[in-house]
């Protein structure tokens, strides 16, 4: 009964022979919220393939489903190595199947050596007493031969590069699947690598490219999740996209060109878009409050943008290329940073900005994760919605009551529910969580609003109320708003002007009416080519 | 405005509230329990006065441990602060003659540099508090012991009268100057912004700078308050004492941290808390008094203090989860609701019955 998934005995031989990975009607639904529908998804043996689609778009929840962390909803199927599988496959038992999984982060701890993080899945697995790090060491260097990687087997894993880094972990994931002697007597197995190239320079790209090729020769299949087209088009043999948790096309990356698969991305083609300069030159016949220049970050190399009073500022890119540190940048909270900031006429050097001084310069910043840079998790409503203001009540002699009343009011204006102040921040969800935030720095009447990812983890109905919220201030009280996101949609939504970063550098900017999901998305893939 | 009625109905919990005195409760228990059982000698005027007077020094190093600890520091060198100010009191005052206020103004020093040490290593170079305050604390214990091996007679009468001889109200004068230390305190970070800005930075350092505020900056000062807290239990000691003692001023550590982390379960639930901490040393206090008015031997004291500490966090962690859980359960409720009210309200406007 398991074979016939409306399958026919034809179709049930091949998956058996020709396939590592076969995905038939997968669907996830996390509440009335339906993640994945219907997805089929193939990979043959020796295959390197690649996964897109854009955020969110449920890359992450098929793999995760693969890995045993999501339970699908049921009428899905599932082939491994030409075996059916039954559904939901166990939490972390990927590696009995002969799957083995590289995550961005690489799952590496940097406090160990090479050797001991080699034999991490053996430390965490047996219960051998003593191990024989002289054999552990001896096996990883056999294998960094066999593939011709120098690295030094002893060194702590912080104190190597990110390619090696990066080899390492691939290297560890192959070794997981070789363990596995079933597998590898068919020649088969399924390495999943989920955007290991973000933080590799690109110009070291290629070594690992080739690397991943060996492997594929062998007979693991490779599945290469990116957002960089570019990358996809050099390195895969084919391809499957995802949109909006469907199959959004899959084929051969020989015959597809660049401009099908970008449109299979977003799901139509690029229409010619009409420029309309109005909003811009409202904007630039003021003179700009913000004027930030040769601005330098960790990843940021260099950039040069103004603001104006009223405008909001979208700034994005792909992850990895710099737009996420911009509003630490700008708020003195990365250390190391240079270059020049001039806010309200006053000039900054950015080495010596800090927090501190950033909140006396009227710069409030809401940071992406709420609940650990944000707010107080552990502290109350009312002390984290009040924690900028409480000299204005009576400082040396804190005004409980009129603390109390002030954030009441806050929480019924800004609708945070449920509506009580001595709740724990940390309880409340992602939606209130950032409403909370908005009323703490908007009571302050600040004149630069910065947002990282508002609206990351928030369901749509707080979404809309968080839009409506940062409108209004901006008309009410004409502060400058600088957004920092990787969702294209809301960047159409309310932003004046956006700027695109690619790796550490600003190459486009996009204006009024030019602010089109679409458009922002084919400059983020296009300009990342490196064309 | 319906929001604020919510708000005004928060309900009550019995399971709060008994968390609240536990420690309280427990204390009038056992006192009633030795009254009952020793009420001519522990019930007694004269016991009592012994008992309120004799912790000053407990109390006073507690708050030194206290300030760092809001700010989310362990200061584990303050008993050995205590015990070099206290050596280096006698000693200069006692055997070198040097005048009291001198000495005292010397001693109160000599804390404020320990803490300034501790806080600039800490903040600084930005290593765990805890391994820096050991390391401070043992290199102390030996500078105690390359000063004086022995025990220091002979301090000037002046500090002993008054620190316990001219008693007020019946009370030896120490137990007063715990009790403003810590009422300044209480005032300090229930009172004002800047002690809130110090529970911030204890809670989520993270947050606090990046709401503004000099984090290293208050930590340090934390260490330094905490140093000069010191300095003042080792000169009440010293008093206590009449002289110095190299080595029984370090035995304070354990109970001091014990009153601390029992006084953040009562009142003000998983928060440290001046007055807390004070309940929780008297509650320490009539349980070893009371063992020991029952004839049991001195080292019931640590079977006592270890056990109401470890029983304490114990319990405070089982109450806190199941309130959390209520709590939990009650947002989801309200959240609901509200959704609910919202759907009727679309429903009553868009004129089209709410239910199929």
């Amino acid at each position: 009964m398991e074979t016939n998934m409306g399958i026919t005995e034809e179709e049930e031989r091949f998956i058996r022979k020709e396939t590592t990975l076969y995905v038939k009607n997968v669907s996830k639904t996390f509440g009335s919220n339906r993640a994945l529908s219907g997805i089929n998804l193939m990979i043959k043996p020796g295959e390197i393939h690649g996964l897109l689609g854009q955020n969110g778009c449920g890359k992450s929840t098929l793999i995760k489903i693969l890995s045993g962390y999501h339970v699908p909803d049921p009428g899905g199927a599932l082939w491994i190595n030409g075996t059916q599988v039954t559904l939901p496959l166990p939490p972390g038992e990927f590696t009995k199947y002969g799957m083995s999984f590289v995550h961005q982060d690489l799952g590496l701890v940097n406090d160990l050596t090479v050797t001991e993080n080699w034999a991490m899945n053996e430390i965490a697995l047996t219960n051998n007493m003593r191990m024989d790090w002289n054999a552990v060491k001896a096996d990883a260097l056999k294998i960094f031969a066999k593939y011709n990687v120098s690295i030094d087997p002893d060194e702590e894993v912080a104190n190597i590069g990110p390619m090696q880094r990066a080899m390492l972990a691939i290297l560890r994931a192959v070794e997981d699947i070789h363990r596995n002697k079933a597998t590898m007597e068919q020649h088969r197995g399924l390495l999943v690598l989920d955007e290991p190239t973000v933080f590799l320079p690109r110009t070291e790209v290629d070594t690992l490219f080739d690397l991943v090729r060996r492997i594929a020769q062998e007979g693991i299949s490779v599945m290469f999740v990116s957002h960089d087209l570019d990358e996809v088009m050099e390195l895969t043999d084919a391809f499957t996209v995802l949109r909006d948790g469907k199959n959004g096309g899959s084929g051969s990356t020989a015959v597809a060109s660049k401009d099908q698969i970008i449109e299979m991305i977003l799901g139509k083609k690029l229409n010619a878009y009409h420029v309309d300069t109005k909003d811009a030159e409202v904007f630039q016949r003021q003179e700009p409050v913000l004027r930030v220049e040769e601005l330098m970050g960790n990843i940021v190399r260099g950039a040069k943008f103004s603001a104006h009073r009223g405008e909001v500022l979208g700034i994005t890119g792909l992850i990895g290329s710099g737009f996420e540190e911009i509003p630490y940048l700008l708020f003195g909270a990365v250390k190391g940073a240079t270059g020049v900031m001039e806010f309200q006429g006053k000039r900054q050097d950015m080495s010596r900005y800090s927090p501190r001084k950033a909140v006396e310069d009227r710069l409030a910043l809401i940071p992406a994760d709420r609940k650990t840079m944000g707010g107080a998790a552990t502290l109350q409503v009312t002390e984290n919605i009040m924690m900028q203001s409480l000299r204005h009540y009576r400082p040396h002699f804190l005004n409980f009551k009129k603390l109390r009343e002030k954030s009441l009011d806050l929480i019924s204006n800004y609708e945070i529910v449920p509506a009580d102040p001595e709740l724990e921040f940390g309880q409340l969800s992602g939606g209130n969580a950032q409403k909370v935030l908005l009323a703490k720095w908007i009571q302050e009447n600040p004149d630069l609003l910065i947002l990282h990812e508002p609206t990351q983890g928030i369901d749509i109905g707080a979404r809309q109320a968080i839009y409506r919220l940062i409108e209004k201030t901006v008309k009410e009280l004409g502060m400058t708003v600088i957004c920092s996101s990787s969702d294209y949609e809301q960047l159409e939504q309310i932003c004046d002007r956006v700027l695109i970063f690619v790796q550490g550098r600003i190459v486009s900017e996009l204006v009024g009416a030019e602010i089109t999901k679409d458009r922002i998305t084919k400059l983020c893939y296009e300009t990342a080519l490196g064309a | 405005m319906s929001n604020k009625l919510q708000a005004e109905k928060r309900r009550f919990h019995f399971s709060e509230l008994l968390q609240k005195y536990a420690v309280i409760i427990v204390w009038i228990v056992i006192f009633a329990v030795f009254s009952i059982m020793m009420p001519d000698t522990f019930c007694t005027w004269m016991n009592l006065r012994t008992m309120l007077g004799s912790q000053a020094v407990l109390v006073i190093c507690a708050m030194a441990i206290l300030v760092p600890m809001i700010a989310g520091d362990y200061d584990m060198s303050v008993a050995a602060n205590l015990t070099f100010v206290n050596v280096v009191v006698a000693k200069l005052n006692a055997t070198m003659g040097l005048p009291l206020p001198l000495t005292i103004f010397i001693g109160l020093l000599i804390g404020v540099c320990i803490g300034m040490c501790n806080g600039f290593i800490v903040t600084k170079f930005e290593i765990n508090p805890f391994i820096v305050t050991m390391g401070t604390q043992t290199l102390l214990a030996g500078f105690v012991l390359m000063i004086s091996q022995t025990t220091i007679t002979g301090v000037s009468q002046a500090l002993k009268d008054y620190v316990y001889v001219k008693h007020i109200l019946g009370i030896s004068p120490s137990f007063f100057y715990a009790l403003i230390l810590c009422a300044i305190l209480a005032y300090v970070f229930n009172k004002t912004a800047f002690g809130k800005r110090i529970l911030i930075v204890g809670r989520n350092a993270q947050v606090a700078q990046l709401s503004g505020i000099n984090v290293p900056r208050i930590r340090f000062g934390c260490f330094v308050v905490s140093g000069l807290i010191s300095a003042f239990a080792g000169i009440i000691y010293t008093g206590v004492l009449g002289g110095g003692n190299p080595t029984a001023g370090l035995s304070y550590v354990m109970p001091a941290f014990a009153a601390v982390f029992l006084g953040s379960t009562c009142l003000r639930p998983g928060r440290f808390d001046a007055f807390g901490t004070i309940i929780a040393v008297y509650f320490l206090t009539t349980g070893t008094n009371g063992l020991a008015l029952q004839g049991l031997q001195s080292y019931i004291q640590n079977i006592f203090y270890g056990g109401a500490l470890v029983i304490a966090v114990i319990f405070s962690v089982v109450a806190r989860r199941s309130r959390e859980k209520k709590e939990i359960k009650r947002a989801q409720q309200e959240r609901a609701q509200a959704e609910q009210e919202l759907l009727e309200q679309l429903a009553k406007n868009s004129s089209i019955p709410a239910a199929e």
